[in-house]
């Protein structure tokens, strides 16, 4: 059994990596340059918070776990990044909301964990808010700018709204790591809605409601999308475990 | 090889021996242009240099690290130890003037408080003019921001305020 602590750092590195790792699959397809590089940066952006976290759980550890047997010798189940994030990239309308849903709610939550009595999961939470600033800009302006652009943007939108709403319950619901630690998702959650309920207006997109929502990411029970993720970022750790550039 | 003789260098000295050593991505500045290098100490069992990441998911890190060791090893300091804090965050007001100006010289636009958001207008660094257009708020590296000036018709590079 994990510490509460390393539970949710792994969370939180999880988050980060798996996403890093979606955007990264754009690297090269973006729809043009700029974009391309401006998702790819993100990905880095993402992937360098998510060694922060693992960086810091293989600390208080203490034992022979690093940030690279972290990231590439844990399993599925042991995963505990949000459903939503495993999601496949689909179109451009699909990553730019999974990348929006995510930034708001990280630019929530960073705010609460820069003044968390651990000063180190603090200080990194405060230096990737920084970053997380433009993600939620630039991902903002991309879901007003499809929503409110041509009819095949707005089906494209309208079409992830539909595939990811019923993956942004999970944000909110407590994993027992997050209840001991004293995380609160609740007012987390008011300004979330808040802020998609901004964008969304702008964006001239409806707000879904009565939808089920998925969960089980947390705390390990994954989509089977997990799975084809894992085997590509794990493949050369564990053919040749150990091996270096 | 042989360690250098306690009385041949204070920190000053240890300073100029870091300012050789060039940011991988924009080869003008240095480390400590940057604002990377932020203490060096002399401790009794050998030499701490203290560093902290521009961006989160910095790719040159790695690199900074390995190169501070091979320039210093070579210097003949090998009882080294280099670590890496993360809080204050670092942020562009620790780039140096010196480095400010040597940024616009080589042709990015250094960071300006009044483009806090990257937006239109930022002084262009090759003709001054204010003519200018954001083109993506994410350049070549994550640090910048692409731009393009509507008076010479050249692209440039914006180091975003962080
Ligand atoms: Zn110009």
């Amino acid at each position: 059994m994990n510490k509460p602590i390393i539970d949710y750092l792994l969370h939180l590195a999880d988050n980060s990596l798996i996403l890093g790792q979606r955007n990264a699959e754009w690297c090269g397809h973006g729809p043009i340059l700029e974009q391309d590089i401006a998702i790819t940066n993100i990905s880095l952006d993402l992937i360098g918070q998510s060694r922060s976290f693992y960086q810091y759980a293989a600390q208080l550890k203490n034992d022979n776990t690093t940030e690279d047997s972290l990231a590439f010798f844990r399993t599925e189940r042991e995963f505990k990044n949000f459903l939503l994030l495993e999601q496949p990239n689909g179109d451009w309308a699909q990553t730019i909301l999974k990348q929006f849903f995510f930034s708001s709610f990280q630019f929530l939550l960073f705010q609460q964990l820069q003044k968390n009595s651990d000063e180190t999961l603090a200080a990194i939470a405060e230096k990737s808010l920084k970053e997380i600033s433009y993600h939620l800009r630039w991902s903002s302006e991309w879901v007003e700018r499809l929503g409110d652009g041509t009819e095949e943007s707005r089906n494209r939108i309208l079409n992830a709204v539909n595939n990811l709403w019923r993956f942004t319950g999970e944000l909110f619901i407590p994993a027992a790591y997050e209840t001991e630690l004293g995380i609160e998702l609740n007012s987390i959650k008011e300004n979330w809605q808040e802020k998609i309920n901004e964008i969304f207006k702008n964006a001239t997109l409806p707000i879904l409601s009565n939808v089920f929502f998925q969960t089980g990411g947390k705390t390990g029970n994954h989509t089977e999308q997990l799975g084809f993720i894992l085997t590509e970022l794990q493949y050369m750790q564990r053919t040749f475990p150990g091996c270096e550039w | 090889m042989v360690i250098m003789n306690k009385l041949n260098f204070n920190k000053e000295t240890i300073y100029t021996y870091l300012k050789e050593i060039k940011d991988p991505e924009i080869p003008v500045l240095s480390i400590v242009d940057l604002g990377i290098v932020r203490d060096v100490k002399i401790n009794t069992d050998g030499l701490e240099i203290v560093i902290t990441a521009t961006y989160t998911g910095c790719p040159a890190m790695d690199m900074i690290a390995t190169d501070i060791r091979m320039q210093l090893n070579k210097l003949g300091f090998t009882n080294l130890k280099i670590s890496t804090i993360i809080s204050p965050a670092w942020t562009t007001d620790w780039i140096s003037d010196a480095g400010k100006i040597k940024l616009k010289n080589y042709g990015i636009a250094p960071p300006n408080k009044r483009f806090l958001i990257a937006s239109n207008g930022v002084e262009c660094p090759r003709c001054q003019s204010i003519n200018t257009k954001l083109i993506s708020e994410f350049g070549s590296t994550a640090c910048k921001a692409m731009f393009q000036c509507d008076d010479c018709c050249e692209p440039f590079d914006y180091f975003k305020c962080h």
